[in-house]
């Protein structure tokens, strides 16, 4: 049964096991043709679908039934069949949806990034840096609501939210009884508990990990530091409730938060326990392994030099001509 | 006088009655499929008769149910979406108010078609009167022995349930309803799988309409050719219409899919012309999501073609100058009405019913509401009619569920075909809040098709 079937993105094509979803091909290839996404998270099962920054085109159903899709279909939540021809940024019709979509997304949020936490590792200042428009055309006011904490340590900025719903699939998948939720209907839904109250959960810190945005933060990180003046570093120690295998963000010789280790696409290795990410922040508890590698497009590693790989789009010419302004995006960088 | 098969019997005193009911011919089509019919039978004769969904889509009912997975030793389920909540649509409330039997007929031959033991009629949570007829109604029914344990002796078992929803329109659309049903928050699924495959809990589900159910039994009565008869090319049957708007005589009418929409409006057997002696100036065909049309092009299709209430002649022209049969909500328009006020109410509708699941619709719809409330209040300026035309393509099947494309189908074509009353909005604000713009050109004759090319 585990035939791979063959699928086409932007001209590649890969090999990957059927039932694989668009977005996890595109993956495996790399590099610029990967759609962003803001709610899918490959560690929760059932997430994804919401944002619809993944759209792509699907130009050739499969080699059976060689009709092309009629509507852009959501990335993350379509998998793929043999012979499949997608096309992500090679299609101005993806691109311009795509635009559309960041412009939607941004016309509730705050944009105050200034103060915000998760500035510099936040998947939305990066989406809407590369997918979206310079300007807004939203003329009205926000929708804002107050700051809540949700447990002792974690703290719930709801007007930062972008309903990706990924707190909620690891509060149902992750922990054993899911305290908060989304409540009312549209624009006016918001992520909360119950009457405000309080998770307690020894896993209930990794919504702040898969939180895209700021909405969800550490309050024992809140305000100590910008996250590109911080060192991390790979750590582990030998937990009772979990793996124990965290990164450490350093300024000087002070452990100024313990997240799970986030890879390339934004998502942790292995969801961490509170003990380790909120009361063991000192050197001594932990064993460390040594800098974590943090992809060269981000802010925090702005102050490393390390090579430079060369993104998928440089070395093909038909994508090069299919998008010039891709290209020249990747140039710059 | 046209034929009539869902509504024959509406007049008959006490019809809601099992009693009268079944005096009057009902539960025969129940003997019949139970009796003489295999299942594969009755998908077969619903086949033949070309019966399309009556909510809305318009999708061939035999297909869908040929399409329902039968695997070994799962349940199958039939619900019956009575979540009917779309603005300018009342035929099921209506037909589920007077004629409650029809329907639970329609439920027990179309769940023997299935092969499900168990069905639903999810109905929406403000027809509380509604749900008590019902209940009252399956009451009747079990009591005659055509619901529950062994029906009529013939060893087909079916318990029906009603479920009354919490009022929302996004649990008409079927997977939302599943999740409805199944007690969780009433967001739609992202398909596939579809229903047919993995619906409710998780077992092959088939979700159809009132009226699509009720269709049933008239076809499973005089036969799928004899049905296939009545209307109009591939729209067959009748179709309960939900006229209303500045009618002379708005209500449910049944008619023969295939009458022209010039004698539904003015004909005295339907609505019988404006109301007041005023003038038609637009209509909604089917209910609020689908395309509004100024009165030249409903009563003619752009090649000049009298333009009939079937699913074809109504979406002639696709949505340059088309519109569709939706579900049935006929709503009109007369000269005093103004568009830009009727379409803001239409965005505010589906912005408060967005479910909030995905972006597009959630933050779109909110926006485009704003919009147009600016400009119906005189705040507007010249470039908001281009960026409303902007964000609907950006929600325009982009969404989840099709509400994202209903939410921007109504403002798009609203702006297509009366623009020059939105830019009045904005040139003259002051005028525009104290009076309406009026009929202008919208009811002239259309221009022949050759000046159209040659211009």
């Amino acid at each position: 049964m585990s035939e791979k079937v063959k699928v086409t993105i932007d001209g590649i094509t890969v090999e990957v096991e059927p039932g694989t979803s668009i977005l996890n091909a595109a993956r495996q290839i790399g590099g610029d043709i990967v759609p962003p996404a803001m709610c899918y998270y490959s560690k929760l099962e059932g997430s994804g679908g919401k944002c619809r920054t993944c759209l792509v085109k699907v130009s050739k159903g499969s080699e059976k039934d060689p009709r092309p899709m009629p509507k852009l279909v959501a990335s993350c939540r379509t998998g793929v069949m043999d012979g499949m021809e997608v096309q992500n940024i090679t299609s101005p019709e993806v691109i311009e949806a795509r635009k559309g979509v960041v412009e939607i997304l941004l016309i509730n949020h705050p944009l105050d990034c200034p103060i915000c936490d998760q500035a510099g590792e936040c998947h939305l200042q990066d989406l809407s840096f590369e997918h979206g428009v310079g300007n807004s055309r939203y003329e009205f006011d926000r929708r804002t609501f107050e700051k809540i904490d949700i447990g002792e340590k974690i703290q719930l900025h709801m007007t930062r939210c972008i309903l990706c719903y990924r707190c909620v699939y690891v509060a149902n998948q992750i922990t054993d009884n899911r305290m908060h939720g989304i409540l009312g209907r549209g624009d006016a839904s918001e992520i909360s508990t119950y009457i405000e109250k309080a998770i307690e959960n020894d896993f209930s810190g990794n919504v702040i990990d898969v939180c895209p945005v700021g909405a969800l933060t550490d309050k024992t990180f809140r305000f100590k530091n910008r996250v590109w003046f911080t060192k991390p570093v790979d750590a582990h120690r030998d937990c009772p409730t979990c793996k124990g295998k965290v990164t450490l963000w350093y300024k000087g010789d002070e452990v100024l938060r313990v997240t799970g280790r986030k890879d390339q696409f934004g998502e942790v290795e292995d969801f961490i326990c509170n003990t380790c990410r909120f009361e063991t922040k000192n050197t001594s508890s932990w064993i460390i392994e040594g800098p974590r590698h943090i992809a060269q497009t981000s802010v925090i590693s702005s102050n490393h030099y390390e090579f430079v790989p060369l993104p998928v789009i440089k070395e093909n010419q038909v994508l090069i001509e299919a998008n010039k302004i891709e290209f020249e995006r990747a140039t710059k960088i | 006088m046209a034929r009539k098969l869902l509504l024959e019997n509406i007049n008959v005193p006490g019809i809601h009655t099992f009693d009268v009911y079944r005096q009057n011919g009902g539960y025969r089509s129940v003997e019949k499929a139970l009796k003489t019919m295999t299942p594969d039978a009755v998908v077969e004769e619903v086949k033949t008769s070309g019966l399309r969904g009556r909510g809305g889509a318009g999708f061939p009912t035999g297909m869908k149910w040929s399409f329902l997975a039968k695997p070994e030793g799962r349940e199958r389920y039939l619900v019956c979406n009575a979540d009917e909540s779309e603005p300018g649509t009342f035929k099921d409330r209506f037909l589920m108010t007077h004629i409650p039997h029809l329907l639970i007929e329609g439920m027990i031959v179309a769940s023997f078609a299935l092969g499900a033991k168990t069905s639903y009629i999810y109905v929406r949570g403000e027809m509380m009167p509604q749900i008590r007829i019902l209940e009252r109604a399956i009451a009747e029914a079990k009591n005659a022995g055509f619901l529950g344990k062994n029906i009529l002796g013939l060893g087909y078992d079916l318990e029906l349930y009603v479920q009354p929803g919490g009022g929302a329109y996004i649990c008409g659309e079927e997977t939302a309803l599943i999740e409805s049903l199944e007690g969780k928050r009433g967001n739609p699924r992202i398909k596939p799988p579809f229903p047919a495959i993995s619906g409710v809990w998780a077992c092959p589900t088939v979700v159809n309409n009132v009226e699509t159910i009720a269709a049933v039994v008239p076809i499973i009565n005089d036969g799928g050719e004899e049905y296939a008869k009545i209307g109009n090319g591939r729209s067959t049957g009748t179709k309960l219409i939900s006229a209303s708007g500045n009618l002379k005589k708005p209500g449910v009418y049944e008619i023969e899919l295939g009458v022209p929409v010039e004698e539904f409006i003015y004909s005295d057997e339907y609505c019988g012309g404006i109301a007041n002696g005023k003038r038609l100036k637009a209509v909604v065909a089917g209910g609020s999501s689908v395309p509004i049309l100024p009165a030249n092009l409903i009563l003619n299709t752009i090649n000049g073609q009298p333009r009939l209430m079937s699913y074809e002649s109504l979406s002639d022209g696709g949505f340059q100058s088309g519109s569709m049969l939706g579900s049935g909500g006929f709503i009109a328009f007369d000269e005093d009405q103004c568009i830009v006020r009727n379409t803001w109410n239409f965005s505010r509708f589906y912005h408060h019913e967005s479910c909030g699941q995905c972006s597009p619709c959630r933050e779109g719809t909110g926006w485009m509401e704003k919009v147009l409330h600016r400009l119906e209040y005189g705040h507007g300026k010249m470039s908001d009619i281009d960026l409303l035309v902007d964000v609907s393509k950006k929600i325009e099947g982009n969404t989840i569920c099709p509400l994202g494309d209903a939410a921007a189908w109504p403002v798009a074509s609203a702006i297509r075909h009366f623009r020059d009353e939105f830019e009045w909005h904005v040139n003259e604000p002051k005028e525009a809040v104290a009076r309406n713009y009026g009929l202008a050109k919208y009811a002239d004759p259309l221009p022949k098709l050759e000046e159209v090319v040659s211009s």
